[in-house]
């Protein structure tokens, strides 16, 4: 039952802000009231699961394997946990921050069902609910891209829709095949059946074919480039929620699916992941370094982390796993936050573009505090979250010999220095450049309720990674329990299939 | 369209269609149909309503905006989700409140439970969603044949700004349902 | 049976691939509905091709009488045939959106979302579109 909830309780709240959508000001207080009631349900599912372990629910009474099971480990919840924060962070932003006409188009609804895509992504325990799920999550995010109606929302969605419809069917086939091998398409199921039948043509076939689905969701290279084109384009409410939660899921898809069904350790599998993982490291911060805008440079930030949580994922070793896990964990708070910062700062001097803003730091002082928080963060430097997580997967892959990877996180760690200080430097350092809104002060004034909901959750966040950041342990704890429920499933699957239910 | 045959046919075919659905709808619990396809029969008498009487009647006809038919079918489908959560601990569990088990082992009564109300909800979707987007296709087709200045269809200059204002205006009757 | 499903699973992909490396949107669409078409196909065959009734339970029975065929792939190919059809239209109204609004449906020249970087920064600027 409180698995279901977390899936329920957006789904409930789309329908009634598709019931209000004539409404706006009453669908944008249900919608915030829905993402409390998430993040209150997330709460409860993880203190179950902290103390009982994992817990299984069989949809329509139907026993697992043959029905569609929800289940959560530690990994599941705190996932969920981490949606229902960024819900609520999103939704008190974008009471100042979404225009009257996106509201009426939908966007509650859509973010809503959003929602409630991610949360089913991240609890069921089944690869086609897996993949339905994943289409529930993908056609909200399509109509959130391109609700704004700009032209360059039209055009990066084309390119985003693209690239994922192709990585969808392969997704389809790859779940085709399995069941086609194994007969079974639950994952605790397939956890008894694949691992040693791992190099069967079907099997390997249908391993390749969902690596290169959920690393498309993911943004790895080499099909990430779905990612910058589409996600600077929307409203910075909906951008954040998409840096934050999207392509994680496909993270999460990786992580439980190739450690629960198939094995990451697998020479041909470890190595495409390896390679791909530092690649996507490189090819990310390479490709941030090249742009102006505030919001392409951090989108190109997403791909270089996605490759730091891959990496944990594929040196498999215990702690790298939990290092990849930290790792998912402090980035989608951190870039969550830079986004809804950079728009902060777009709000304040009227552009976005690094060459038209500037003489911030003389102006508001606090926001350079608040900007400097998450991109410290981002770049790993001591004691703010990203530090940790970024030492747990150097040391990780020290310990497992793999030099070269431990260098390419060093190296890519300082070029992500390199682009925060950029932003840091054009925006808040240099003068505003003559002619500008923001030389001019033409910049549109914020009320002081807008300015408050706008940067409360910039607030709430930063202090979280500060707080992930000086208290590492509790943390460390947990991403360790989560990594022992991926790596050793037995609880997983005995919750699964031994017909337990809460 | 305006044609005196299509006319008068549908007169005759949409209640027609309309009980098949619900007919279809209903056999769908132990033979094949269910609330998919009644919907998608459901949506073919709307479809035909809308070409032979214009959008506007058929918008009338469904009387409810097709966007709160989703909403509502929705809601149904989640609200027999948590009927089964509550009678039986499994969401979407199946509740028949009406059949009773008789004293050879069988059952007897009436098959009306939350699995109905499940696929009431798909029915209701189904209709919502198609109507929906038929009706918006229309009107903006009609839309761009009625606004034809600045150089029709074609693209460069000032007909793109038309047509996407032409699509805007679509989009906004669609949420809001339209001029009544 | 299995050979000829294989081979025109096959030969879906490879149309529908050729069509996708066409700069063309449209193209592009049609190359995703074979492609589509080729993963419903195989998770068809993934189920076994059997000579066999309906799976219809008749009426008073709890198994049917014969040997029927796998439902489960039907019910995932229904599934994936609805999600598809859902976001085949999306598609498609996109890129007659797309098309009227860029006035062009040919993919190199969509630049709007990332502009070719112009000589001097300034210029680059000027074309980009701040939300």
């Amino acid at each position: 039952m409180m698995l279901a909830a977390a899936i329920l309780i957006p789904m409930a709240t789309a329908v009634l802000c598709l019931m209000l959508r004539r409404r706006a000001a009453v669908a944008r207080l249900v919608s915030l009231a829905g993402a409390v009631a998430l993040l209150i349900a997330s709460v409860l599912l993880l203190v179950t699961v902290l103390q009982g372990g994992p817990v299984a629910a069989q949809m329509g009474g139907w026993p697992a394997p043959f029905g569609i099971t929800l289940v959560a480990d530690l990994l599941s919840a705190a996932m969920v946990l981490i949606t229902g924060i960024v819900a609520v962070a999103v939704a008190v932003y974008g009471l100042a921050d979404v225009t009257r006409n996106e509201e009426r188009r939908g966007h509650h609804t859509l973010t809503q069902a959003l929602l409630a895509g991610v949360c089913g992504a991240f609890l069921t325990g089944d690869m086609f609910n897996l993949y339905v799920w994943f289409e529930v999550m993908l056609i909200a995010s399509f109509g959130l891209l391109v609700i704004g109606g700009g032209k360059a929302q039209i055009d990066g969605a084309v390119k985003y829709v693209g690239l994922n419809l192709i990585a969808t069917l392969a997704f389809l086939t790859g779940v085709g095949l399995l069941y086609g091998a194994t007969g079974t398409l639950n994952m605790a199921d397939l956890h008894g059946i694949v691992p040693g039948r791992q190099d069967e043509v079907a099997i390997l076939g249908a391993a390749a074919l969902l690596l290169f689905a959920f690393g498309a969701k993911a943004a790895m290279f080499p099909v990430f480039f779905w990612l910058p084109a589409a996600y600077h384009t929307p409203s910075v409410t909906t951008s954040a929620l998409f840096a934050a939660l999207l392509t994680k899921v496909g993270v999460y898809a990786l992580l439980r699916v190739f450690t629960l069904v198939f094995d990451a350790g697998h020479p041909s599998i470890q190595a495409v992941l390896l390679v791909g993982a530092c690649l996507t490291m490189a090819v990310g911060v390479l490709g941030a370094a090249a742009q102006n805008g505030i919001r392409r440079i951090l989108s190109f930030h997403i791909i270089s982390q996605i490759g730091y949580m891959v990496v944990g994922l594929a040196i498999y070793t215990p702690l790298a796993i939990v290092g990849g896990i930290f790792y998912l964990f402090h980035h989608i708070v951190v870039k969550a936050n830079l986004f809804l910062i950079g728009g902060l700062i777009a709000r304040r001097t009227g552009s976005e573009d690094l060459d038209r803003i500037g003489g911030l730091w003389a102006a508001r002082p606090w926001l350079g505090v608040l900007f400097l928080i998450p991109a410290l963060s981002l770049a790993g430097i001591p004691p703010l979250s990203g530090f940790w997580a970024k030492l747990l997967i150097v040391q990780a892959s020290l310990e497992a010999e793999l030099y070269i990877v431990a260098a390419v996180a060093l190296v890519v760690g300082l070029l992500t220095i390199f682009s925060m200080s950029k932003i840091w430097l054009e925006a808040f350092w240099k003068e505003a450049p003559a002619g500008t809104p923001a030389a001019t002060g033409t910049v549109p004034a914020l009320g002081a309720a807008a300015t408050a909901a706008l940067l409360t959750p910039a607030l709430a966040l930063a202090a979280i990674t500060v707080v992930i950041g000086l208290m590492p342990g509790p943390f460390f704890d947990a991403a360790q329990v989560a990594a022992d429920h991926l790596v050793t499933p037995d609880a997983y699957v005995r919750a699964v299939l031994g017909g337990a239910s809460p | 369209m305006n044609s005196l045959i299509l006319t008068t046919a549908t007169r005759a075919l949409a209640p027609l269609l309309l009980v098949f659905s619900v007919y279809i709808l209903l056999r769908g619990h132990n033979e094949p149909g269910g609330g998919f396809i009644g919907g998608l029969v459901a949506a073919t008498a709307f479809a035909l309503l809308e070409k032979a009487e214009g959008v506007a009647r058929a918008r009338r006809l469904l009387r409810l905006r097709p966007l709160t038919v989703a909403a509502l079918g929705l809601g149904a489908a989640l609200l027999a989700g948590l009927w089964g959560a509550v009678a039986k601990g499994h969401v979407l569990a199946g509740v028949w409140p009406l059949i009773e088990k008789t004293a050879d082992g069988g059952k007897s009564g009436l098959p009306v439970g939350s699995v109905l109300l499940f696929d009431v909800g798909v029915y209701l979707v189904v209709v919502g969603a198609v109507c929906g987007v038929l009706f918006a296709l229309e009107e903006a087709a009609t839309a761009l044949e009625c606004e034809p200045d600045e150089g029709g269809a074609g693209r460069g200059g000032g007909a793109p700004k038309t047509i996407d204002q032409t699509m805007d205006r679509t989009i906004d009757r669609t949420v809001d349902g339209g001029d009544r | 049976m299995e050979l000829i499903l294989a081979a025109l699973v096959g030969l879906l992909v490879a149309a529908g691939a050729y069509l996708m490396m066409s700069g063309y949107l449209v193209r592009f669409l049609f190359g995703l509905v074979l492609l589509s078409n080729a993963a419903n196909l195989a998770i068809f065959a993934a189920g076994r091709l059997t000579y066999a009734a309906p799976p219809l339970i008749p009426e008073g029975a709890l198994a049917p009488g014969g040997p029927v065929g796998n439902a489960l792939p039907q019910a995932l190919i229904l599934t994936a045939i609805v999600i598809g059809f859902g976001l085949f239209a999306f598609a498609l109204a996109l890129s007659f959106r797309a098309y009227n609004a860029l006035g062009t449906a040919e993919m190199n020249a969509m630049r709007h979302a990332e502009p070719v970087p112009a000589p001097t920064p300034t210029a680059a600027a000027e074309t980009e579109r701040p939300a």
